[in-house]
């Protein structure tokens, strides 16, 4: 490939850690949790795995995952910065 | 309706896209994506998509994408599909185009594209604004809601983008929500299991443009489906099926009081427009409810 040619390639965090945009962070209840996946399903980014862990690093904090939580097991916390 | 098992795991987005936190758009790109596999090819004219991918060199999107002119995703897209099939590949080619780019600038090139009956899956993501630009009126922009330039609400009704194009008749078109997943999945799958022109329309709400928390994307899209202001159904080769959510939502639908009252967008909204609106879902949701049964 030529390296003239502006090509832009996969990269993970390629719009930077957008973790950082985060007001809320979601706080799974675990003992509420019944892995139903859910939050996995509706999440606008796929920044919670297979196992449900949340990736911090890129989450935003938008909270649809609480919103969908039919067990409302995630709670919102606010960041301290 | 599909099962959540049957989806595939991949993402063809890396972590992470520079969309607003509760972006519907993403989350429809994502289904979008599984169901297309990797084999695809999009093609993005502007719009908030062409916006997200991040900063070259480096891209959030794992397929190859072409970013091309506000009024040419689709004559491009007749291109490509062409030069693939020549060469015996059957890449899928999708344009993912945003409400603007298809119902107002696009509207020429898509109608040329269907008239040639070029191999290939045009979707259009309607967020009923130019959200990208800083939410201008649009085409799609429903009566009464407000916008940077409509200030006290729009006083025209929404274009009925699906009606032009059901004019054409293509093979295969269907509405379908970010607020469901799974029937997008399904439907773009079967979209691209069939040769020819594809349309599928989905609704993507927009929290900073429709004015509500970016928690509630999921809920208003619901709430769409539920009161009848959008209606999912699949119409392949000319005979149209109402989807599951719709089902339900066409006995008995919910005042749209609900869904106007959920978002800051229809705070200008009087009550006669609301009437008005109402009236509108009603005379939509009867036109479809006869075309299902067959009486027109």
């Amino acid at each position: 490939m030529r390296e003239r040619l502006a090509l832009s390639r996969p990269t993970r965090g390629a719009c930077g850690f957008t973790g950082t945009w985060r007001e809320f962070r979601p706080v799974v209840d675990q003992e509420k949790c019944n892995q139903c996946g859910i939050c996995q399903i509706h999440c606008p980014d796929a920044v919670i795995d297979e196992e449900l862990n949340i990736d911090l690093d890129f989450c935003k904090g938008c909270g649809v995952c609480a919103n969908v939580c039919p067990k409302k097991a995630i709670a919102m916390v606010r960041e301290e910065k | 309706m599909s099962s959540i098992s049957e989806i595939p795991k991949e993402e063809y987005l890396k972590p992470c896209t520079a969309a607003c936190a509760g972006c519907s758009s993403s989350l429809c790109l994502r289904y979008v994506l599984k169901a297309a596999g990797p084999d695809t090819v999009l093609v993005i004219p502007a719009c908030c998509t062409s916006v997200i991918q991040g900063m070259y060199p480096n891209t959030s999107f794992n397929v190859p994408v072409y970013n091309i002119a506000f009024a040419a995703a689709a004559a491009c897209a007749s291109g490509m599909s062409k030069a693939f099939r020549s060469e015996g590949k059957q890449t899928n080619v999708i344009v993912y185009a945003g409400d603007g780019g298809t119902v107002d600038i696009g509207i020429q090139s898509l109608s040329g594209a269907f008239e040639r009956g070029t191999d290939f899956l045009y979707i259009c993501y309607d967020n009923e604004a130019y959200g990208n630009t800083g939410m201008q009126r649009s085409g799609a922009t429903p009566l009464g809601a407000l916008t940077t330039t409509t200030p006290v609400g729009k006083s025209e009704f929404k274009k009925d983008l699906d009606l032009i194009v059901a004019a054409h008749n293509p093979p295969y078109m269907a509405t379908a929500s970010s607020a469901y997943p799974l029937d997008l999945y399904r439907k773009v799958k079967k979209a691209l299991s069939i040769r020819g022109p594809k349309f599928i329309h989905i609704m993507a709400p927009c929290p900073p443009g429709w004015r509500y928390d970016s928690e509630k994307t999921i809920e208003i899209g619901k709430l769409a489906v539920k009161t009848g202001m959008w209606v999912l159904w699949e119409r392949e080769y000319g005979t149209l099926s109402v989807s599951g959510p719709s089902k339900t939502a066409m006995k008995k639908p919910q005042p749209i009081d609900e869904y106007i009252g959920a978002q800051g967008r229809f705070k200008t909204a009087t009550p006669a427009i609301v009437a008005e609106l109402q009236q509108a879902v009603e005379r939509n949701i009867d036109r479809i409810r006869k075309e299902e049964e067959g009486i027109c």
